[in-house]
C-alpha cells in the first residue's frame, strides 16, 4: 500500500475506507471545538437520534412523523427507572431501549399497512396518542412539568468511579454509547439485511417479487430504528437530569426530519452532521437575534433549494469528483 | 354523571359544525394543493395566520368587513403565487419530501416576518358590528357570527365546486390532476395551472384565517396548532378529495365538540384517535386520492 | 555537593523568603482578580414565543436592579452583570441554557424563568451543581420537598396563594355557584385547588370543573355547557393566550350578562394586547400593578426608577418580579459579604425586604417569598392613558397563613 503522507488524495481514500474510525476520532476531539460541553453532548444525542431515524427514512424510504415517540419513551422509561424505581444507570438505559423498541413494534405493526403520506400521518397520529398518555400519567411522568430528579452522579464501572457531573466526563461516557450504536448501524447496513432495505426503498414491488418478505423487513427496521432513537432518549434523560414532555411532541419528530435533510439523508453520517449544524447554528443565532426562527427557516429553505443532497451529501459528492479528477490527471 | 339535555346536545352539535367549517376550509386548501401538485403544504397554518392578521389590519384601515373579506384572500393568494413560482417550482420532480420541507422552512420565516411587522403580542380582533349578538335557534342562543361562519363556508364550497365542475379553468385543473402529461401534449401550460391552484389554496387558507379571527386571539403562533388539526382533517377525508375535506372537516369538528361535552380534556386527543382509527381501517382516508372530484 | 552550590548561589534565607512570597502571591493575585471579576447572574427567560413580551419586561426590570447595584458601588468594587439567555419557553432548552451558563459562563447565580415547567427544569440543573436559583414565575411544585433544595428560592407568587386571595375577595361578593374552566396541566390544577380550598371555607358550590387541553384556541365547544349550568361565577383557571381566547369567546356567547368572570392571574401585557372590551369587568389577581403607586410608596419609587430608565414606560407584573428576583440575590451577597452559594442562601433566608410593593421575606421551610396579592378589575371606561387598564380593588397583605403548610409540602423540618 503506497500511502504518501503528503498527498491529500491518499488521506481522503484512507478516511473513506475507514469511515468509522475517522468519525470516532473526530468525535473524540469534538468537545474542544464547541463553545461548551452541553452543546456537544446535545449534538451527540441528536446525532444518534438522526442516525436512528435515517435508518428508516434515508435507507428504507419510509418518512415517519412520529419518531419522537421512541425518543421520548426512551427518555421517560430511563427517567422513571431512576426516579421511581431507584435503578442504577445501566438498568435505566436498558429499560429505556427495550421500552422504545416495544413501542416501535406496536406502532410499526399498525403503520406498515399504509403507504406514502398516509404512513407518515399514521405515525404522527399514533405518536400523538403516546404523547397524551404520558402527559396524563402525571404521577409517573410529572405531566406538563416534566420528570425531574433523574440524577446520576457517578458512573461505577468495573471498579472505576467516574464523576458524571463533570461535563467532559459526561461527554465521553455518552460518546461510548453513541460509538457502539454507530458501529451497530454500520454493521446492519453492511449486512444482507441492509441490502434488502435499500432494495425496498428503490422499488418495493421488485423487492417483493425477488422473494423478500417486505412487511417483515420493514417492521424489523422500524423496531431497530425505534430502539436506537430510544437509546438517544435515555442518554438525554441522563444528560439533562430532566425529561421534558415535548420530547414526545410531533415538533420533536419534525426536528429529526430537518436534521436528516440538512445533513444529507442518503449518507451514513449526514444526519449526524445535520444535527451538529442545526444545533450549533441555533445556538449561535439565538444569541444574535430574536428572529432566530426566521433565520433558521431561510437557511433551511436555501438548503432544500440548492443543496438537496444535504451538507454531507454535497461534500462527499464534491470530494468524489475531486478525487476522480486527481486520479484521472495522475 | 352528566345530564345533557337535548337542547344542550343540539347547541353543542351546532358548535361542532361551526368549528368544522373552519377545518373544512383549511382542508380544502390543503387537499387542492396536494391533489394537484402533490405538495404537502406545511406553511398552510402560516397562511391562515397571515390571513387573520391581514384581515384585522384591513378591517382597521377600511372599516369595511365585506371589502376586507374580498381583499384578504387576494393578498394571501398573491403571496402564495410568489412562493410557488420561486420556491416550490424548482423542487418538482425531486420527490414528495422536498416541497414539504421547503414549506416547513417557509412557515418559520412567515411567523417571524409577522412578528417583525405586527409585534410579538398579537393584535386584538373583534366581531364586526353587523354580526354581533346571538340568535335564538329554538334550543338555545347561538352566536350570530358562528352562524355566519357556517353559511360563508357553505357558499365558498359551492362556489369552488361550481368553478371546478362548470368552468373551463376547472376542467383544465381536473384534467391536470388526472394526467399532467396529456395536458402538456394538448398544449396546456401545466405550470400555469399549478401556479393558479397553489394560489387558490393559499387564498382559501387566508380567507379561513380572516373568518376565524373574530373568534380567537390573533397572534403569530396561532397557525401552529391549526396545522396539525388541518392535516388530521385532510388525511381523514382523503388527500386530494374536496368532498372528503368538507365531510371530514365537519366530522372532526363535531367529534371535538362532543368529546368536549363528555370528557373535555380528551378533546384534542380524540381527533388524533379518530385519525388513527380511520387510517387503520381505510389507509387512504374516506375518499382516497383518485383525482379531485371523485 | 549540590548543597554547596545551593549555599553559594542562593542562600537558605532567600529561599525561605522567596517561598513565602510565592505562597502568598497567588492568594494576593487571586484577591486582585476576584476584585475585578463581575458577579455574574444568569437570566434564562423566554425571549421568543408566546410570552416574549413578559420576558422582555423581566429583562428590562432586572437590568434596572443590576444598574442600581453597580451605581451604589457593587460588592467590594465588584460589579454585577446580567447574562440573558433565551429558553424559548421549552424545558429542554432551558436546561441546556442553564448548563451553558453554569459550565461555560461560570455564573454565580441564576434568576429567571416564566413557565412552571421551565423553572422546574432550571432548578433541577442548578441545585445539582449548588448554584442558587431564584425563580420569578408561578408554580406550586417548586415549593414541594422533592423539588426543593437550599439553593432553590421562589420570588414569585404561587397559584395557591393567588387563587386563594382572589377567592377570598370575589366569592363573598359575587356568588357561591361556581364553574371552573381549567387548562389541563399542573398549573391549572393548582389554581383549582387554591380556589377550592378557600371556597370551601366560605360554603361555595362547584357546579363543574371543565378541563380543556392546554393551548386550546377555540373554546366554543365548552361554552354551551357552561351556559346551561348558569353559574354565578366563572373561574378562568388558565393563563396568557388561553385566557384571552376563553374570555373573548365567553363574551361572544353572552356569558357576561349572567356570570362574573374571575381569574387568578390577570396579566398586564395580555390585557393591553387583548383590548378593553374583551376583559371588561373581569376580576383577577396579580403580583404587581403599577397603578398602586398612589397607595404604596415603594411602588412609586420602583415605577419612577423604571420610568427614568425606559422613557416613561411602566413596569408590568412579571417585570417587577425580574427586578425583585435579582435585587434580593444581590442584597444577600452584600449581607453575606460573599458570593459563595451556601452563605448567600443563609443570607437570603434571613432577608427582610421591601423592593416594590411592601414587606416581604422568604419562608424558611420552602423559601417561598411571603408577599401581598393585588386584586384588580379590568376597566374600559375612564382610562387616563393606554396603561391605565385596571382598578385596584383590594390588596391582600402578606400572610404566611395563606400558603400551604410546610407539612403539606412534604418538608420534614422547618428550620
Amino acid at each position: 500500500m503506497n500511502f504518501n503522507v503528503l498527498n491529500p488524495a491518499d488521506w481522503y481514500v484512507w478516511m473513506r475506507n475507514h469511515r468509522m474510525a475517522t468519525a470516532l476520532l473526530f468525535l473524540l476531539i469534538f468537545p474542544y471545538l464547541m463553545p461548551y460541553e452541553a452543546l456537544s453532548i446535545n449534538i451527540l444525542i441528536f446525532g444518534l437520534f438522526g442516525v436512528g431515524f435515517n435508518l428508516l427514512f434515508g435507507y428504507t424510504g419510509l418518512l415517519s412523523f412520529g419518531h419522537a415517540a421512541f425518543f421520548g419513551v426512551g427518555s421517560y422509561l430511563a427517567g422513571i427507572s431512576v426516579v421511581h424505581a431507584g435503578w442504577p444507570w445501566w438498568a435505566a438505559i436498558g429499560c429505556g431501549v427495550v421500552a422504545s423498541a416495544l413501542v416501535g413494534l406496536l406502532i410499526g405493526y399498525l403503520a406498515i399497512r399504509s403507504r406514502g403520506i398516509y404512513f407518515s400521518m399514521v405515525t404522527l397520529a399514533l405518536a400523538q396518542i403516546v404523547y397524551y398518555v404520558f402527559y396524563k400519567a402525571e404521577s409517573w411522568t410529572g405531566g406538563e412539568n416534566g420528570l425531574r430528579g433523574v440524577k446520576v452522579e457517578t458512573i461505577d464501572l468495573l471498579g472505576w468511579s467516574i464523576d458524571f457531573m463533570d461535563p467532559l466526563n459526561k461527554y465521553y461516557v455518552i460518546f461510548v454509547f453513541v460509538a457502539l450504536a454507530l458501529w451497530f448501524v454500520s454493521r446492519v447496513l453492511n449486512s444482507p439485511f441492509g441490502a434488502v432495505i435499500e432494495a425496498i426503498r428503490e422499488n418495493e414491488k421488485r423487492a417483493a417479487a425477488c422473494g423478500y418478505d417486505v412487511a417483515r423487513a420493514k417492521l424489523l427496521v422500524f423496531v431497530l430504528s425505534a430502539g436506537l432513537c430510544g437509546l438517544a432518549g435515555t442518554l438525554r434523560a441522563l444528560h439533562l437530569s430532566i425529561v421534558p414532555i415535548d420530547s414526545l411532541h410531533y415538533l420533536q419528530s419534525g426536528q429529526a426530519v430537518m436534521m436528516c435533510l440538512l445533513g444529507g439523508m442518503g449518507t451514513f453520517f449526514g444526519p449526524f452532521l445535520g444535527a451538529a449544524v442545526f444545533l450549533y447554528l441555533e445556538d449561535v443565532i439565538t444569541n444574535l437575534t430574536r428572529y432566530w426562527m426566521g433565520v433558521v427557516g431561510i437557511i433551511f429553505m436555501l438548503f432544500v433549494l440548492f443543496f438537496p443532497k444535504g451538507i454531507w451529501g454535497t461534500v462527499l459528492h464534491r470530494c468524489e469528483l475531486w478525487l476522480a479528477r486527481k486520479e484521472g490527471a495522475a | 354523571m352528566l345530564d345533557i339535555s337535548p337542547q344542550l346536545f343540539a347547541l353543542q352539535l351546532m358548535t361542532g359544525i361551526a368549528l368544522g367549517a373552519v377545518y373544512a376550509l383549511l382542508a380544502i386548501g390543503l387537499s387542492l394543493i396536494f391533489g394537484m401538485l402533490t405538495v404537502v403544504n406545511f406553511a398552510h397554518g402560516a397562511f391562515f395566520m397571515v390571513g387573520a392578521f391581514l384581515g384585522v389590519y384591513s378591517l382597521g384601515l377600511t372599516g369595511n368587513f365585506w371589502f376586507s373579506l374580498l381583499l384578504v384572500p387576494l393578498m394571501t393568494g398573491a403571496i402564495g403565487l410568489v412562493c410557488e413560482k420561486f420556491l416550490v417550482r424548482p423542487l418538482y420532480g425531486r420527490g414528495i419530501d422536498y416541497p414539504l420541507l421547503l414549506t416547513f422552512g417557509l412557515s418559520y420565516v412567515m411567523v417571524d416576518v409577522v412578528r417583525f411587522t405586527f409585534g410579538i403580542e398579537g393584535i386584538p380582533s373583534s366581531t364586526p358590528e353587523s354580526l354581533r349578538g346571538a340568535v335564538f335557534l329554538g334550543f338555545g342562543h347561538f352566536p350570530l357570527y358562528r352562524l355566519f361562519l357556517i353559511l360563508a363556508t357553505a357558499l365558498i364550497v359551492i362556489a369552488l365546486w361550481l368553478f371546478i365542475e362548470k368552468t373551463r379553468y376547472g376542467l383544465i385543473i381536473r384534467a391536470g390532476s388526472r394526467d399532467p402529461e396529456i395536458c402538456k401534449v394538448l398544449g396546456i401550460d401545466i405550470s400555469r395551472v399549478w401556479l393558479l391552484v397553489f394560489g387558490i389554496g393559499t387564498a382559501i387558507a387566508g380567507l379561513s384565517g380572516m373568518l376565524a379571527s373574530p373568534t380567537r386571539a390573533v397572534n403569530p403562533e396561532m397557525g401552529i396548532p391549526i396545522l396539525a388539526e388541518s392535516f388530521v382533517v385532510t388525511v381523514v377525508g382523503g388527500m386530494g378529495s374536496l368532498p372528503g375535506a368538507v365531510l371530514a372537516g365537519l366530522l372532526v369538528g363535531v367529534v371535538f365538540a362532543m368529546t368536549s361535552l363528555i370528557a373535555p380534556e380528551f378533546a384534542e386527543l380524540s381527533i388524533f384517535v379518530l385519525m388513527a382509527l380511520v387510517l387503520l381501517w381505510r389507509p387512504q382516508g374516506f375518499f382516497g386520492k383518485a383525482g379531485l372530484m371523485s | 555537593m549540590s548543597s554547596q552550590l545551593f549555599n553559594k548561589h542562593i542562600g537558605r534565607r532567600s529561599i525561605v523568603l522567596g517561598g513565602a512570597a510565592a505562597a502568598v502571591a497567588p492568594a494576593w493575585m487571586g484577591v486582585a482578580r476576584a476584585q475585578n471579576t463581575p458577579i455574574k447572574i444568569g437570566f434564562p427567560v423566554p425571549l421568543t414565543g408566546a410570552f416574549s413580551a413578559e420576558a422582555q419586561d423581566q429583562v428590562k426590570a432586572a437590568e434596572v436592579a443590576v444598574k442600581e447595584f453597580n451605581e451604589k458601588g457593587g460588592f467590594n468594587g465588584r460589579k454585577a452583570e446580567l447574562l440573558v439567555r433565551d429558553d424559548k419557553l421549552n424545558p429542554g432548552e432551558a436546561a441546556t441554557r442553564t448548563l451553558e451558563l453554569i459550565e461555560k459562563d461560570k455564573v454565580d447565580f441564576v434568576v429567571g424563568s416564566l413557565s412552571a415547567a421551565t423553572q422546574l427544569s432550571i432548578n433541577a440543573v442548578c441545585r445539582d451543581r449548588k448554584i442558587i436559583f431564584n425563580s420569578i414565575s408561578q408554580s406550586d411544585a417548586i415549593n414541594e420537598a422533592k423539588d426543593w433544595s437550599m439553593y432553590t428560592f421562589h420570588e414569585a407568587l404561587n397559584p395557591h396563594l393567588t387563587a386563594g386571595a382572589v377567592a377570598r375577595y370575589a366569592f363573598p361578593k359575587y356568588g357561591k355557584k361556581l364553574v371552573y374552566l381549567t387548562a389541563d396541566y399542573a398549573y391549572g390544577h393548582e389554581m383549582v385547588r387554591g380556589f377550592q380550598r378557600a371556597g370551601q371555607a366560605m360554603g361555595t358550590q362547584m357546579l363543574a370543573d371543565i378541563r380543556f387541553p392546554l393551548g386550546t384556541s377555540d373554546f366554543s365547544a365548552f361554552l354551551p355547557r357552561i351556559q346551561s349550568l348558569k353559574p354565578d361565577v366563572l373561574v378562568m383557571c388558565n393563563f396568557g393566550r388561553d385566557q384571552l381566547n376563553a374570555i373573548k369567546q365567553a363574551t361572544d356567547f353572552g356569558l357576561k350578562a349572567t356570570t362574573k368572570i374571575i381569574s387568578p392571574v390577570l396579566l398586564f401585557t395580555a390585557r393591553v394586547a387583548g383590548g378593553a372590551d374583551v376583559f371588561d369587568g373581569v376580576v383577577g389577581g396579580t403580583s404587581y400593578y403599577w397603578g398602586m403607586e398612589d397607595k404604596v410608596p415603594a411602588a412609586k419609587a420602583f415605577n419612577d426608577k423604571f420610568r427614568k430608565a425606559y422613557g416613561g414606560a411602566v413596569p408590568s407584573d412579571y417585570g417587577a418580579l425580574g427586578y425583585a428576583g435579582v435585587r434580593s440575590v444581590l442584597q444577600a451577597v452584600l449581607d453575606a459579604k460573599s458570593t459563595e452559594s451556601m452563605k448567600v442562601s443563609i443570607a437570603l433566608r434571613q432577608l427582610r425586604y421591601n423592593w416594590y410593593k411592601g414587606d416581604q421575606f422568604y419562608r424558611k421551610c420552602d423559601h417561598q417569598s411571603v408577599q401581598s396579592v393585588i386584586i384588580v378589575e379590568s376597566k374600559s371606561k375612564g382610562m387616563k392613558d393606554k396603561n391605565d387598564v385596571f382598578n385596584v380593588v383590594h390588596i391582600e397583605n402578606a400572610d404566611e397563613k395563606n400558603l400551604r403548610t410546610c407539612d403539606e409540602l412534604g418538608h420534614k423540618v422547618s428550620t
